[in-house]
C-alpha cells in the first residue's frame, strides 16, 4: 500500500491483487504460516530435522542482530552507510541455505544474510560500508561474488559464469554447480536484468534468479516497475518463475533448492519471486516517512519472518526457552565482538589508492605513485622542521 | 521587492526548476525517486506535489530506459529534464545518449530539436560508497553533439539550469554534490551570462586557475590563502566545457603567463589535458612555465576513508602554484 493508494488512487495491479500484498493469492508457495504453523505443498515436501530448524532460527537470529549492530555503528559515525536487511531474513537464510558449496552467488549490496550463510565474515562487509575499501574479499573463498551496487549488473555476470559452468561439461554430474543472482524489485526494470532472462534463457544456463520483492526500490513501490506480478515475468522469456512468501524460511529454502538442482541438472534458469518487505529504510540515508505508511510496516509486522519459525518451535515443543535464551546470547555476544573488531580496523594508507589498479605493472601508476609519495614526503620534512 | 535572495545550492536548482516548469508546460522533470521523496538529494523537492505526476514523472528504476524515453518526449515536443540519481549511474543510460541523443540532430540534417537536460549530481567528498562519487565530465565533452555545463554555486545554479532548459540542444548538467547545501545569494531578475561563457570569479594577476564545478570553491580558498603569500591567483570558472569560453581563458592566461587547471577527475586523458594543449598552442609566446594540471589519480575512485587524499585541496592547488611561479 503506497500512501496514494491509501488515499484512494486506483493501482495498476489492483486487478491481480486488491489488497496489495498479494498475502492469501493461490501462487504464493508457503510452508511455514505467520501463525508457525506448518502446511505442505505437493511440490515442495520439506523435511527438516529439529536440530535444523533451530539452526535456521539462530542463523536468523544472528543476521538480524548484526544487521542491527549495523545500523548502530551507522548512526555513530562509524559507517558511512548500511543497506539494512531488516524484514528480509527468511529470504537470505532459506535461499542461502539451500546452496551447494559448489554454487556461485552474485549478491547485490543488501545480501548480509546470504553472506552469512556463506561463512563470510561480516567484518568484511562492515570495512566496505565503513568506507576502508571498496568492498575486498576474496570471491572464491566462499564462493560468494562481490557486492554490486551498480543496479543489475551482476545478474549478466551470473549467467555468464552459469554458461562457463554448463561450458565446462559438469551438469548432471555430481560436480555440478549453478550460480544464483540476487537482486530487487526495482532492478526488474533495468536492461541488464531483462538481458539476462535473455541470455539464461537462450543459452539453459543454470541459474536461479532471486529477486527479493521487498515491495520499495527507495521511494518508488512496485507499481512504478510492473504491472504485473514480477515471477510472471520469466514466462515470457521462456523459464518458470514462483513467488515464494519470502518471509517463510522453510519455503525459501525449499524452493530455492529446487529450482538450483533444476540448473544443476541441466533443466535450466528458474526465477524466484520472493515476496517480502523491507521494514527499515533504504539506506541509513533514507526517510521512509516521506513516502510510506506506518499501516503498511505494522501490517507486516505480524508476518515477521523470526518469531514465525519460533512460534513453530515452541508449539512443537521442539526447543526450550533455554534454547532461545542462548541464542539470544550467542548474538549479543557476537555483535558485541563485531563492534569491537570493527572500531580496531585501521584506516588504509594513502597509498592503497594505487595498489590493484591492474595485474601487470603500468608505468603511469607507477609514476603517480611516485609523485605523489614524494608530496606526501614533503609535508614530513616541513612537519619535522628541517 | 528584492530579486536577491540567500539559497543553498540545492533549493536554487529546485526554484529554476519550479520556474522552468511554470513557465512552459512542456517541460518535464523525470528521473527515479524524484516525485514524492524530491529526489535522494532534494532538488526536486514537492515538484511532484505542485505540477502533479504528469508533468513530474518517478520513472522505473531504468537508466537507458530514462533517456532513452525522455529522447521520445522531446521528439513530441516536450522538454524533459532528467535526474540521473548519482554519476555512476549514468552510464546504463550512455548509449543512449552517446549513440543517439548526440546524434539525432545532425542525422536528420537539421530537422530534429533535442531539447533534453541531464542532471548529473557529480564528484566526491561526501563520503559516499563507490559509484557515488564520479566526475564522468570528459566521456560527454568527447562526444560531439552534447553541450556540457557545470555549476558551482547557487546563483549560477539558478540561472543555468533555466537556460538549459531553454537551450533547443541536449544539455548535460553537473551539479557538484557536496556543494548542495552552500549558500550564497541568487539573482533572479534574469539578467545572466550567457550559459557558454566563462566567468572570472577571482581577478588577480600571477596565476590563472581554472576550475569548474566543485574545484571552484576550493580555488577561491587557494586563491585567498596565496593572498598571504603575497600571490595573487585569478580564478575563472569554466562553467561551460562544451562549449568552452577559450577567448576569457587566454585573455587571462596572457596576462599572467602561468596557468594551473584543477578539477576531480582524473588528470591522464581529462579535461585539463584539453586546456593545457589549448593554452600552449595559442599562449604559447606568454607562457612562464607549462600548464600545470591538478585532478584525481589514474585509478578508481576510492574508498571514502582514502577520498581526501585523491581529491585536490588546497594543498594541491597551492602546491602546482608554487611550482609554476618556480619555473
Ligand atoms: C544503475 C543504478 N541506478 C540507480 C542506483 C541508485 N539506487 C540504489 S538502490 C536503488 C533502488 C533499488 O531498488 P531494488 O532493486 O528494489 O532493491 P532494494 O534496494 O529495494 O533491495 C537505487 C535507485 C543504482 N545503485 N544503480
Amino acid at each position: 500500500m503506497t500512501i496514494d493508494s491509501a488515499r484512494g488512487a486506483p493501482s495498476p495491479g489492483a486487478a491481480d491483487d486488491p489488497s496489495g500484498l498479494a498475502e492469501a493469492s493461490p501462487e504464493l508457495i508457503q510452508l511455514l504460516t505467520p501463525e508457525g504453523v506448518r502446511v505442505e505443498h505437493p511440490d515442495y515436501p520439506l523435511d527438516l530435522t529439529p536440530e535444523e530448524v533451530r539452526g535456521l532460527y539462530r542463523d536468523l537470529v544472528m543476521v538480524r542482530r548484526i544487521d542491527m549492530e549495523a545500523v548502530a555503528l551507522t548512526r555513530q559515525g562509524e559507517l558511512g552507510l548500511w543497506a539494512s536487511l531488516l524484514g528480509q531474513e527468511a529470504a537470505q537464510v532459506g535461499s542461502g541455505r539451500a546452496l551447494a558449496e559448489r554454487d556461485m552467488v552474485f549478491p547485490t549490496y543488501r545480501e548480509h544474510g546470504v553472506a552469512w550463510t556463506r561463512g563470510l565474515d561480516p567484518l568484511k562487509v562492515l570495512a566496505m560500508f565503513r568506507g576502508l575499501s571498496n568492498c575486498g574479499w576474496d570471491p572464491a573463498e566462499h564462493n560468494f561474488h562481490l557486492y554490486t551496487v551498480v543496479i543489475g549488473s551482476q545478474t549478466l555476470h551470473a549467467t555468464g559464469y552459469a554458461m562457463g559452468i554448463q561450458r565446462d561439461g559438469v551438469l548432471g554430474t555430481e560436480n555440478a554447480a549453478a550460480t544464483i543472482a540476487y537482486f530487487g524489485d526495482g532492478a526488474t526494470s533495468q536492461g541488464d536484468v531483462n538481458e539476462s532472462f535473455v541470455f539464461a534463457s537462450v543459452f539453459n544456463a543454470p541459474i536461479v534468479f532471486f529477486c527479493q520483492n521487498n515491495q520499495w526500490a527507495i521511494s518508488e513501490p512496485l507499481e512504478k516497475q510492473s504491472r504485473i506480478p514480477l515471477y510472471r515475468r520469466a514466462q515470457g522469456f521462456g523459464f518458470p518463475g514462483l513467488r515464494v512468501d519470502g518471509n517463510d524460511v522453510f519455503a525459501c529454502l525449499a524452493v530455492t533448492r529446487k529450482a538450483l538442482e533444476a540448473a544443476r541438472s541441466g533443466q535450466g534458469p528458474t526465477l524466484i519471486e520472493a515476496f517480502t518487505y523491507r521494514m527499515g529504510a533504504h539506506t541509513t540515508t533514507d526517510d521512509p516517512t516521506r513516502y510510506r505508511l506506518e499501516a503498511e510496516l505494522e501490517a507486516w509486522k505480524l508476518k515477521d519472518p523470526i518469531e514465525r519459525v519460533k512460534a513453530y518451535l515452541v508449539r512443537g515443543d521442539l526447543a526450550d526457552p533455554a534454547f532461545f535464551d542462548e541464542v539470544d546470547a550467542e548474538a549479543k555476544q557476537y555483535a558485541a565482538d563485531l563492534r569491537r573488531r570493527c572500531l580496531a580496523l585501521p584506516d588504509p594508507q594513502p597509498m592503497e589508492i594505487f595498489r590493484n589498479v591492474y595485474a601487470e605493472p603500468h608505468a603511469l601508476i607507477s609514476e603517480e605513485q611516485e609523485q605523489f609519495a614524494a608530496y606526501l614526503e614533503s609535508f614530513e620534512t616541513e612537519g619535522s622542521g628541517s | 521587492m528584492s530579486t536577491t535572495e540567500t539559497l543553498t545550492l540545492g533549493k536554487a536548482l529546485n526554484e529554476g526548476l519550479r520556474r522552468a516548469l511554470e513557465d512552459d508546460p512542456k517541460v518535464l522533470v523525470m528521473g527515479e525517486d524524484v516525485g514524492r521523496l524530491g529526489g535522494v538529494f532534494r532538488v526536486t523537492d514537492g515538484l511532484q506535489k505542485d505540477f502533479g505526476e504528469d508533468r513530474v514523472i518517478d520513472t522505473p528504476l531504468a537508466e537507458s530506459g530514462i533517456v532513452g524515453t525522455a529522447i521520445g518526449l522531446a521528439l513530441r515536443g516536450y522538454r524533459p529534464i532528467v535526474e540521473i540519481q548519482f554519476d555512476g549511474f549514468v552510464f546504463p543510460a550512455a548509449d543512449q545518449i552517446i549513440t543517439q541523443l548526440a546524434k539525432m540532430r545532425l542525422r536528420s540534417q537539421g530537422a530534429l530539436k533535442l531539447p533534453v537536460v541531464i542532471r548529473i549530481p557529480c564528484g566526491g567528498g561526501i563520503g559516499a560508497v563507490e559509484h557515488h562519487s564520479e566526475s564522468p565530465e570528459v566521456y560527454f565533452t568527447h562526444t560531439a553533439g552534447l553541450r556540457v555545463v557545470a555549476c558551482s554555486n547557487p546563483a549560477d545554479a539558478y540561472s543555468m539550469i533555466q537556460q538549459s532548459v531553454a537551450c533547443d540542444d541536449p544539455v548535460i548538467f553537473f551539479e557538484p554534490k557536496r556543494r548542495y547545501w552552500d549558500k550564497a545569494p541568487v539573482d533572479r531578475s534574469g539578467d545572466w551570462l550567457p550559459l557558454d561563457r566563462a566567468r572570472v570569479v577571482q581577478p588577480g594577476s600571477d596565476v590563472t586557475v581554472l576550475a569548474y564545478g566543485p574545484m571552484v570553491k576550493t580555488c577561491l580558498e587557494a586563491a585567498s590563502a596565496a593572498l598571504e603569500e603575497e600571490r595573487s591567483l585569478e580564478v575563472i570558472d569554466l562553467r561551460s566545457l562544451n562549449p568552452l569560453d577559450f577567448g576569457t581563458v587566454e585573455e587571462s592566461v596572457r596576462r599572467t603567463g602561468r596557468c594551473v587547471v584543477v578539477h576531480e577527475a582524473p588528470v591522464f586523458s581529462g579535461y585539463g589535458a584539453e586546456l593545457a594543449a589549448r593554452i600552449s598552442e595559442k599562449c604559447f609566446y606568454h607562457l612562464e612555465a607549462p600548464v600545470l594540471r591538478v585532478g584525481g589519480f589514474s585509478t578508481p575512485y576510492p574508498a571514502n576513508r582514502l577520498e581526501e587524499h585523491y581529491l585536490p585541496d588546497l594543498d594541491r592547488v597551492m602546491d602546482a602554484v608554487d611550482r609554476v611561479m618556480e619555473w
